[in-house]
């Protein structure tokens, strides 16, 4: 599976240690925040909300380097409107592969 | 370029942040989490540019543009690649970036719009200097009374005046042929006589030394024909 990465961050901070800090702060303020959105709408099935949620953490997904996660978001995003959810465990495998990384850097 | 950034997502603004101020000439002025704050803002504010995400909830980005007066330079911000199609149906709208923005697609756009800044810019200060350069002010009764240029069609001499006549007024004013004459715009008034100064666009048509402007007749001496024939698009 894949790996989340710096790789994006670093290119983006080019050793501006005080800014990846910053960075960092506020992915880690917002991406469980988010999370918490698309659960919560996972749960009071709002399809609206569903596919919201998942547009706004395809953004950190793709921040944390995750090409393939992406694009799985992407079409999960796609197919929520049409009630398809058989990407949902692969999505939320991704989350949770995002929340250990972010406690790791 | 005076900028704002609007975007739900306070990740978004940082890096856009970021790069703006990594780039010579860009002021981010403010940054907004929701459309209708920004829409406050540029109520008293003027910018040059605004990074604007597509998706937000509520009032989304398309609903800003349609919603705002005159809107300034755009540049979307989106995760959604399908929009790109729709991005260009706006005329303010310069560029896209999808996100995760990327330095060199960054840069790309702010040359974008820094380029259709200068274009307006210079288009501005040239209908500015246009509108003062087709206005003149002339002293009548101590009043300064301000006439179109275009709008002469004929001065004539009136010994120690001169008459000025525009499609909607004549004015007498106490001057020279010679002095109003080097306030005219050489490419459109001639002097075709002594006495008079005619607007060549208004010209209805010329018989022997003759011209007719409005319902004037008016002489051509035989010294300003040549000049004149030759300002005229002759066929």
């Amino acid at each position: 599976m894949e790996k989340p990465n710096k790789s994006y961050i670093d290119s983006l901070c080019r050793g501006d240690k005080a800014f990846e800090d910053r960075l960092l702060t506020v992915i880690r303020t917002e991406f469980p925040s988010e999370k918490k959105v698309y659960y919560d709408a996972l749960e009071i099935k709002d399809y609206k909300e569903i596919a919201e949620a998942v547009h706004k953490l395809k953004h950190k997904i793709s921040i944390l380097g995750l090409e393939k996660g992406y694009e799985l978001a992407a079409e999960y995003e796609n197919n929520i409107l049409d009630k398809d959810f058989t990407l949902s465990q692969s999505f939320e495998e991704i989350l949770d592969s995002m929340t250990e990384y972010l406690k790791t850097i | 370029m005076k900028c704002i950034i609007i975007d739900d997502e306070a990740t978004a603004r940082l890096i856009i942040s970021k790069y703006c101020s990594d780039m010579k000439g860009l002021n981010v002025l403010e940054e907004f989490s929701n459309a209708i704050d920004a829409m406050k803002y540029l109520n008293q504010h003027t910018v040059d540019l605004i990074f604007l995400d597509i998706h937000m909830p509520g009032f989304n980005g398309i609903d800003f543009i349609q919603t705002i007066k005159n809107p300034p330079n755009v540049i979307l911000t989106t995760s959604d690649p399908n929009f790109a199609i729709e991005a260009f149906e706006y005329e303010c709208i310069v560029d896209y970036l999808i996100k995760p923005i990327n330095e060199e697609r960054f840069i790309k756009a702010i040359n974008k719009a820094s380029n259709k800044v200068s274009v307006a810019q210079k288009k501005a200060d040239t209908s500015k200097k246009e509108s003062t350069e087709d206005v003149l002010y002339v002293n009548i009764d101590r009043r300064l009374i301000k006439i179109d240029m275009p709008s002469i069609y004929l001065v004539e001499a009136k010994g120690d005046y001169i008459m000025i006549k525009t499609e909607s007024k004549n004015y007498i004013v106490h001057s020279t042929l010679k002095k109003i004459e080097e306030k005219l715009p050489d490419h459109t008034f001639l002097k075709v006589h002594r006495s008079y100064v005619i607007n060549i666009s208004k010209i209805i048509d010329i018989e022997d030394n003759c011209v007719l402007i409005k319902k004037d007749i008016i002489p051509v001496s035989r010294s300003n024909r040549p000049i004149l024939m030759k300002r005229l698009n002759l066929l």
